[in-house]
């Protein structure tokens, strides 16, 4: 069964991509929808039938690698955190395929572009059902690639020709340490299989355990029998302790590139060029989540180095706030939905930061409804006002378009944490983890996310005020043809809202409460000292009740800013002059990172060529030589001849000196 | 196995052909047809033969099979041939890729086309001669005998810079190989046999082995190419023929890597340790280096060429890794990358061929015009980047994680390449391929005709069959690769009780 859900929408995808043109648009269109439909409804039997008591073998579909040591094969994992990933991914690309029918229908390349969610979803599927790390980063580079289709699949458009080119770099720069973390873990467990690398590291755990020291760190340094040189890494000769928080940096910064955090963000609101089902799929409901899923999924390495989770956490939060921050002032409505992504995976990795991996995964499942709700939602209102993008020029829609308006307020209730929608259950978990965590940023964490959750109400309402209420800024022509969108688009709008609604209310007992271990079993990693999970059923009923204030609060601003007084968020960005360039410019990543990478490297790269091969290595060599020589030999006889002569020659002499001299040397 | 002398039979078939092209008078259009398709048929046919030695391989001999032995000029040297898991595929390589190389010259070249195929027959015989010889003198002749008529495509149906890049080409060449020949001489001398299965076994005193070493490193890095005397391949690339520059970089480089193979690691193991990190440093430079520069080219061959020399990076840092990643990674990036280069390079010829320019800035939204084009170009340039799932990852993969195991230096600086190719690569793909069509000169341009998908639809598949199942080139090269670590690591040992002994 879990070979047909992972292989289904390949096929899909060789089907369309192969024969779109001849099936036509329509067949392509309902082919890869219906498989994925069936995908998705056979991840859900897997993920209500699984028990986590009787864990499965790997599915081992070909060998793919064997060099020494190295033994990689296709294979596929399933346990309980594979099957979580399944429902989400299956479900919302099953939802957006066909969403995807109405949303494009007037596009000419259809065919070409449901091949692409096809092969998203199968590169996907290939990540989170891997079962060793190569076969993940073959998923990794595979949605990575997609993703890059995707984002330039209006080939025509410049700006989202250089979007997908940036998001598959930066995705690279973070692919550049997954790979090393890779080696880094094939260097200390000799192998890159998960099921041995998770052995091995309980072993190290045991280890370091009758150490009797605090973290990794201090029992690695204490203990004798945990002094061996295990990796040599950048120059430093590393112990167990310190090559294991050595391969979580590396793993961090895979997971920091594809979830895009802070220092490696720069590429998601850019990738808003893209069609909006692609927004919602790729860059709000799964492919982004994958760093969250693998930081998860590397639990046991994880938890034996405490110095990496406080970095995760830090990683985290600080994500959190500048994403809000950022989103409190764009004008797109994508932008905002994707800078609210952006923060929301700020909280999750948060939540991993400080050991509580099932309160990020409940978030990302959460998550994955109400935010894919928004940006389909959001699509419906671009369809609604021809492809405007730009919210000062909307306003006015909610009569207009009621189903789509209150889907989105839905939306918004649950991703500002409303009381029993969603995110409710699963953010305040994340914050009140951070509350109860133990590690040196986890306060730090908890401070962010407090006010973050303040910013997100706050933008979020800010979204819908802006989009639905107040006057029409739009132009007469455009409001004439405004309307609601067909049933082929709202329909998933209504699965994903009841997702959004019911989503933590239904899965809260199991993903963080007491059903816990009957739950997760053994897929997700918690070391012995680690209470965070208990501990944050304990908190106190004022640290519990924050986030909800926060919510409130939010909500309180954005009506006095943008319903009973829209004329304050123009003063206040007079007034805050720097403070609003700042966040608009989102605190001037973009240039400076152009100005220190890609305007170095192309001077660089020109200065070699030009100086480098050209002046000294050409220069010094063959050019310098080869001047004096032409000048001889032009004058006497045809080059090419003239050279191939005298080479064929100089060869022959060079044969006849060695044979000559063989047999004077074999003669005597 | 049988009696039957198979692979003298794959080295000489083509000469056969050339002689058949010989007989034809190339006076008319029906003659030059005629010429085509002999030449065709004859690469096909040394094809369908060479992979009858596929078959018959035996996986498990750590030796050479095949072997052809025979007296020859009287004086110990002899006509040996034979192959192992390390050379057999690079045979295979050879035969597949020319008869794709003979096609695509069937429109592009109009001039002089008996000779030019009767070049690249002779090029073939050579080259698999390479391969196959197990005698230093042979492989001498081999070796260098190939130049010759390399340097006739270049110089005689070259663009218009032909005779500079011919002349910039057999310079290097030329040196790199004087010393080599030296180095021959001296291994006669302490050895007293040319065979190379005796070379294997012989143990060369450490001090000798670090002149040899260098003597042959300098012919085998001017092929490979590696920095700094790489610049050669950019001009050669640019100015050859589109045939020429796949068989240049889908074949020619890779005789460098084999050099390294059959004669550095194993017969001068203790040069070899010694001198690994100055390979290493020398590969990373020329990765990071070559990215950067080919990030800057105005050409899309250019771009290219410069992107083969960071390839070749990676397999010589693998190959001096010398553990069983790297070395297995190494031939599988050789491999992987003669037909990612040579398809990329093909890809260029289709638009060559229609547009008679190379300048980046000529082009511009093909994916309007050339739907099946841009698609094609598309993989090539994933498979060019190192997508997993395609060829050419699991050829960087294993290089870098061999190295990594040695030297973590290496490897972080190789790995950077992993960033820089996507910069490169993609950037050519999006000025050439995305975009509004906009130039004139575009407006009529066609997408592949019937004989370019039979050029380039064979190698989709292969880039990919291999980059998801590379497990039957694994299967011909480990047995090899474990006794040419034997064997290196056994030099290394000895080397070391002599030491201590003293």
């Amino acid at each position: 069964m879990y070979q047909i859900i992972v292989l289904l929408p390949l096929a899909g995808f060789l089907i369309a991509g192969l024969a779109g043109n001849t099936i036509g648009a329509k067949a392509s269109e309902y082919i890869t929808s219906s498989f994925l439909v069936v995908a998705a409804i056979l991840s859900w039997i897997g993920f209500l039938t699984f028990d986590a008591d009787e864990p499965m073998a790997p599915i081992t579909m070909l060998q793919w690698m064997q060099s020494g040591g190295l033994d990689v094969a296709w294979a596929l994992k399933i346990d309980r955190l594979t099957l979580v990933m399944l429902v989400v991914v299956n479900t919302v690309s099953a939802l957006v395929h066909i969403y995807s029918i109405g949303y494009m229908h007037h596009d000419p390349h259809r065919p070409r572009f449901f091949a692409y969610l096809s092969l998203f979803t199968f590169a996907m599927l290939m990540l989170v059902t891997a079962d060793n790390l190569v076969q993940m980063f073959f998923g990794w580079e595979g949605v990575g690639l997609a993703s890059y289709l995707l984002i330039g699949f209006w080939y025509k458009k410049p700006s989202a020709n250089a979007a997908a080119m940036k998001a598959f770099i930066v995705n690279r720069v973070g692919d550049f340490g997954f790979i090393l973390g890779i080696f880094g873990v094939f260097a200390i467990f000799q192998s890159v299989n998960l099921d041995t690398i998770f052995a091995g590291a309980a072993d190290v755990a045991s280890r370091m355990g009758e150490a009797g020291g605090e973290g990794a760190e201090a029992a690695a340094e204490g203990a004798a029998n945990m002094g061996d040189v295990v990796l040599n890494f950048a120059g430093y000769s590393l112990t167990m302790g310190g090559a294991i928080t050595c391969v979580c940096l590396l793993l961090l910064l895979g997971a920091m590139g594809k979830s895009a955090q802070l220092g490696l963000h720069t590429w998601l609101p850019d990738a808003m060029e893209g069609p909006t089902p692609v927004s919602a799929l790729i860059h709000a409901a799964t492919m982004v989540t994958a760093g969250v899923f693998m930081l998860a999924r590397m639990s046991p390495i994880f938890e034996l180095s405490h110095t990496a989770l406080t970095v995760v956490t830090f990683v985290g939060a600080s994500t959190a706030i500048f994403a809000a921050t950022v989103g409190l002032v764009q004008n797109d409505i994508k932008r905002v939905i994707a800078y609210s992504t952006c923060s929301q995976l700020g909280y999750m990795f948060v939540a991993l930061g400080v050991g509580a991996y099932s309160v990020a995964i409940f978030h990302l499942f959460t998550h994955a409804f109400f935010k894919a709700l928004l940006f389909l939602g959001a699509g419906s209102v671009i369809h609604a006002v021809s492809d405007e993008q730009d919210m000062r020029r909307m306003g006015g829609l909610r009569k207009h378009i009621p189903v789509t308006y209150w889907t989105m307020i839905i939306g918004t209730l649950a991703l500002t944490g409303f009381p029993f929608t969603a995110g409710y259950f699963s953010k305040d978990a994340v914050i009140e983890a951070a509350y109860v965590g133990h590690n040196a940023f986890a306060l730090y964490g908890w401070g962010l996310t407090v006010i973050a959750a303040l910013l997100t109400s706050f933008y979020s309402w800010r979204l819908i005020f802006l989009t639905f209420h107040g006057k029409p800024r739009a132009s007469a022509d455009v409001m004439h043809h405004v309307h609601e969108s067909p049933s082929v688009m709202i329909v998933p709008l209504f699965f994903l809202a009841a997702g959004a609604i019911l989503a933590g209310l239904l899965f809260e007992h199991e993903f963080v409460g007491d059903a816990y271990e009957h739950f997760w079993g053994a897929s997700l990693f918690t070391s012995a000292e680690n209470h965070v999970l208990h501990d944050l059923h304990e908190v106190a009923f004022g640290v519990a009740i924050i986030p909800t204030v926060m919510m409130a609060v939010g909500f309180a601003l954005a009506y006095y800013f943008y319903i009973a007084n829209p004329a304050m968020p123009k003063q206040l960005s007079q007034t805050h002059r720097g403070l609003y360039k700042f966040f608009l410019n989102k605190w001037y990543f973009d240039e400076l990172y152009d100005f220190l990478f890609v305007r170095s490297s192309k001077w660089i790269g020109r200065t070699l060529w030009k100086t480098g091969d050209g002046r000294i290595i050409d220069g010094l060599g063959p050019d310098g030589v080869s001047a004096r020589v032409i000048d001889v030999t032009n004058r006497v006889v045809k080059l090419q001849t003239g050279y191939l002569y005298h080479y064929a020659f100089a060869m022959l002499i060079g044969v006849a000196a060695l044979v000559t001299w063989m047999m004077i040397g074999g003669i005597s | 196995m049988t009696g039957w002398p198979i692979l003298s039979t794959v080295t000489f078939l083509p000469l056969v052909g050339a002689f058949l092209i010989l007989l034809i008078q190339d006076d008319n259009e029906l003659a030059r047809r005629n010429i085509r398709n002999v030449a065709l048929l004859t690469t096909v046919f040394t094809f369908v033969v060479s992979l009858w030695i596929w078959g018959e391989f035996d996986y498990q001999t750590t030796g050479f099979q095949f072997v052809e032995q025979a007296e020859w000029l009287g004086t110990g040297i002899t006509y040996h041939m034979g192959v192992d898991g390390i050379s057999m595929l690079f045979v295979i390589l050879t035969t597949f890729l020319m008869p794709l190389c003979i096609l695509a010259s069937f429109e592009s070249v109009k001039t002089r086309v008996k000779e030019y195929m009767i070049a690249f027959l002779v090029l073939e015989t050579l080259v698999i001669g390479v391969f196959c010889a197990l005698d230093l003198i042979l492989f001498y002749i081999f070796f260098e005998g190939g130049l010759i008529p390399m340097f006739l495509i270049i110089g005689v149906w070259g663009g218009k810079r032909r005779i500079y890049a011919s002349y910039k080409f057999f310079l290097y060449t030329f040196l790199g190989s004087v010393l080599m020949l030296v180095a021959m001489m001296a291994m006669y001398w302490n050895a007293g046999t040319t065979s190379i299965p005796e070379l294997l076994a012989h143990d060369f005193p450490a001090s000798m082995q670090a002149w040899l070493w260098f003597a042959f490193f300098a012919s085998f890095a001017v092929k490979m190419p590696m920095w700094p005397v790489h610049t050669w391949l950019p001009d050669a690339h640019v100015e050859a023929p589109t045939a020429g520059s796949v068989i240049l970089a889908g074949i020619l480089l890779k005789l460098g890597g084999y050099g390294f193979l059959r004669f550095s690691l194993p017969m001068f193991p203790i040069a070899s340790a010694d001198f690994a990190p100055f390979v290493y440093s020398l590969s990373v430079i020329a990765i990071i280096y070559t990215s950067l520069v080919a990030l800057m080219q105005e050409d899309i061959k250019k771009l290219i060429a410069y992107s083969s020399v960071a390839h070749m990076g990676f397999v010589t840092m693998g190959i001096f890794a010398a553990n069983a990643q790297g070395l297995q990674g190494a031939i599988f990036q050789m491999l992987s990358h003669g037909l990612i280069s040579g398809a990329l390079f093909l890809c260029v010829g289709v638009v060559y061929d229609r547009m008679h320019t190379r300048e980046i800035t000529a082009y511009g939204g093909l994916v309007n015009r050339m739907p099946k084009y841009a698609v094609a170009m598309l993989i090539f340039t994933m498979a060019n980047v190192g997508l997993p799932g395609t060829s050419g990852f699991v050829g960087e993969f294993l290089t870098l994680l061999g190295v990594f195991q040695v030297n973590s230096w290496v490897a972080i600086f190789a790995a950077t390449g992993v960033i820089l190719s996507a910069a490169y690569a993609l950037w050519l793909y999006r000025r050439v391929i995305f975009g509004a069509l906009e130039k004139e000169s575009l407006r009529q341009i066609l997408d592949l005709s019937r004989r370019e998908k039979a050029l380039l639809y064979p190698l989709v598949v292969l880039v990919i069959f291999f980059g998801v199942y590379p497990m039957p080139v694994f299967d011909v090269t480990a047995a090899s690769v474990e006794n040419l670590i034997n064997t290196y690591s056994a030099g290394l040992e000895a080397a070391q009780s002599v030491a201590q002994a003293n």
